[in-house]
């Protein structure tokens, strides 16, 4: 709960949000304005990590915003693998989080 | 004469104009859905800031490159093209390969050129060195700070230490503060005295740096105002939290960036940004077969040519100079590329990038990793982040193995072999690994540039597009 975007009317730039899009990420409806990525919407909305990974289950988010680390990866729709750091949301993109078990972890009570 | 720029930051966009002003045909891809590369990354398109230009250094000189370009009718940009292959040709410049559409998603249009000249224009990543807990959500690269203040308005933090090494932390932590934060200190790990010598030394071949001091001066007041503490000499060694970042430790470092016992302060903190430099993105150069020098950037004549026929680089790929250096880089290339004439703008350039250029290289002196920084590493720490391989798993094989191959080492311990192809700890691996690998080849070298779905590969090889030829109305089967 530590990242924030910063309020439209405090913002140096002048900036002006557009209207908000809406996304469910494992069910919960998460907004953000128009044109953030799914990253922004995560990380505006109190989540930090969003992936387990798989060989010592411990959690993941972005680390280097900008498509390089693949660190921040989560199913969109169907599609496994999307940066979320890259990917832009679009009004109703059904987010689901990744958690994987590597094939030799099979029977070793890996989840 | 059509010519492909790959990359549409500062280096890639005056390349664009340049070569258009030339009279070339132009085709300019971009992994964004948006230009200005990283330098100028900026809000989408559907916000609205009447000052944007707060937050950039030299918006109007992309505000000037990007409407030169839109309106030129022989532009084609195409964003969101994502380039997976450069092959090779017996004859002629490599063909370019790409995937056109939403991030990461399957069956983008294929995109397929076959350019008389290429430019590569794809700029560079943050290089972070590992140390115990920077795995941790909350531990950023200084880039992602840097990038998601600047297009989404967003601060990663609200009590933000700022760390590693160079000038680039410096604009990091502006932006930082520009977004709400509180920027708790900027630990640069290179010495004052290290810093005074290099920067101090022979200061009439600073003729390029004397240029930056407005931007530097703009930065240091900036830190006054926000009330930022700038240390050299320091470090963070480690991050602490149990499911996310809570504190860091910030040890003092010698010379060879050792960290020095009993120096240790631990400070409270819910985002860390650490970033010790860049790392050339080489995939695309290397895969043109260009050859690289042993500073491991693009060879390139006083033309931008590279070793290959027809294919020229610019920007970060040929030594990290800053985006002065890569504008001029970029007009000089896309000039020569498109045939252009000798002309005083391009020799204008070509005396403005050799002064910048002089500034990257002492900027890569005084501030590139130096050895000891291996010394802040425990047995447990992990170095391979895909892989979650530690450094005593690595000291472990190399020791049992005996192997001086790098690429035998990496399949043992799988280091860098996970989904960011070792991008992110490749140069890493290899000093802990050892210096001298018998088969000479480095981790910068990666055939397939970016994950390619399968079902996109098989519509490929199923002979899903022609050179020049889209289809959009036909994906490739899934």
């Amino acid at each position: 709960m530590t990242a924030r975007r910063l309020p439209a009317q405090h913002d140096p730039a002048e900036r002006t949000d557009p209207e908000r899009v809406r996304i469910t990420v494992d069910g919960a409806e998460l907004t953000g304005p128009a044109g953030s990525t799914i990253a922004g919407i995560l990380l505006e909305n109190g989540r930090d990590s969003w992936r387990t990974t798989s060989r010592d289950s411990r959690p993941r988010g972005v680390f280097c915003g900008i498509g390089v680390c693949y660190d921040c990866i989560l199913t969109v729709g169907a599609e496994r693998d999307v940066r979320a750091c890259q990917r832009r949301a679009c009004d109703g993109d059904v987010v689901s989080l990744q958690e994987e078990t590597r094939p030799d972890a099979a029977g070793e009570g890996a989840s | 004469m059509s010519i492909v720029v790959i990359g549409a930051g500062p280096a890639g966009l005056a390349a664009a104009r340049s070569a258009l002003r030339a009279g070339a045909d132009v085709t300019l891809l971009d992994s964004s859905d948006q230009l200005g590369g990283q330098f100028w990354r900026h809000l989408p398109e559907t916000s609205r800031a009447a000052k944007q230009h707060v937050l950039h250094h030299k918006w109007s000189t992309f505000e000037a490159l990007a409407s030169e370009i839109t309106q030129h009718p022989r532009c084609t940009i195409v964003t969101s093209a994502q380039v997976w292959l450069l092959e090779q040709r017996d004859q002629g410049t490599p063909r370019v390969h790409a995937h056109v559409g939403p991030v990461d998603s399957g069956g983008r249009e294929s995109l397929t050129l076959e350019p008389d000249a290429l430019i590569l224009a794809t700029g560079a990543h943050d290089r972070t060195l590992p140390f115990s807990g920077w795995t941790l959500p909350g531990v950023y690269t200084a880039g992602a700070a840097q990038a998601i203040a600047k297009s989404e308005r967003i601060a990663l933090g609200s009590r933000v230490v700022v760390a590693g090494a160079g000038p680039f932390l410096l604009p990091v932590a502006q932006s930082l503060a520009l977004t709400g934060a509180r920027v708790r200190g900027v630990y640069e790990a290179t010495t004052l005295p290290a810093l005074a010598r290099g920067w101090g030394a022979k200061p009439w071949k600073l003729g390029a740096a004397v240029g930056k001091m407005p931007e530097l001066a703009g930065y240091v007041a900036s830190h006054v105002r926000h009330s930022i503490p700038y240390l050299t000499g320091r470090a963070v060694v480690e991050a602490h939290g149990t499911d996310r970042v809570e504190a860091v430790t910030i040890a003092r470092v010698d010379e060879n960036w050792a960290p020095i016992a009993g120096s240790e302060t631990k400070i409270e903190a819910d985002a860390v940004c650490v970033s010790h430099g860049f790392t050339p993105r080489l995939e695309l150069a290397i895969a043109a077969g260009c050859s690289i020098g042993p500073d491991r950037f693009v060879e390139v004549d006083a033309r931008q040519r590279t070793s290959t026929r027809g294919v020229y680089a610019v920007g970060e790929l040929t030594g990290i100079a800053g985006a002065d250096a890569a504008l001029a880089e970029g007009e000089i290339a896309g000039h020569f590329a498109a045939r252009g004439p000798r002309s005083a703008a391009v020799s204008r350039a070509a005396r403005s990038r050799d002064r910048f250029v002089d500034f990257g290289v002492r900027l890569d002196a005084v501030h590139a990793p130096r050895r000891g920084w291996t010394h802040w590493l425990r047995d447990d720490t992990v170095v391979c982040r895909c892989e979650e391989v530690t450094r005593g798993e690595l000291d472990s094989i190399r020791s049992q193995t005996a192997s001086c191959g790098l690429r035998s080492l990496k399949l043992s311990t799988r280091a860098g072999l996970g989904i960011c192809q070792g991008r992110i700890c490749g140069r890493s691996v290899e000093e802990l690994l050892g210096d001298n690998f018998a088969d000479g080849v480095p981790t910068d070298r990666r055939p397939i540039v970016s994950p390619v779905r399968i079902g996109d590969l098989a519509g490929q090889a199923l002979g899903g597009s022609q050179p020049d030829e889209r289809s959009p109305e036909e994906p490739p089967p899934q």
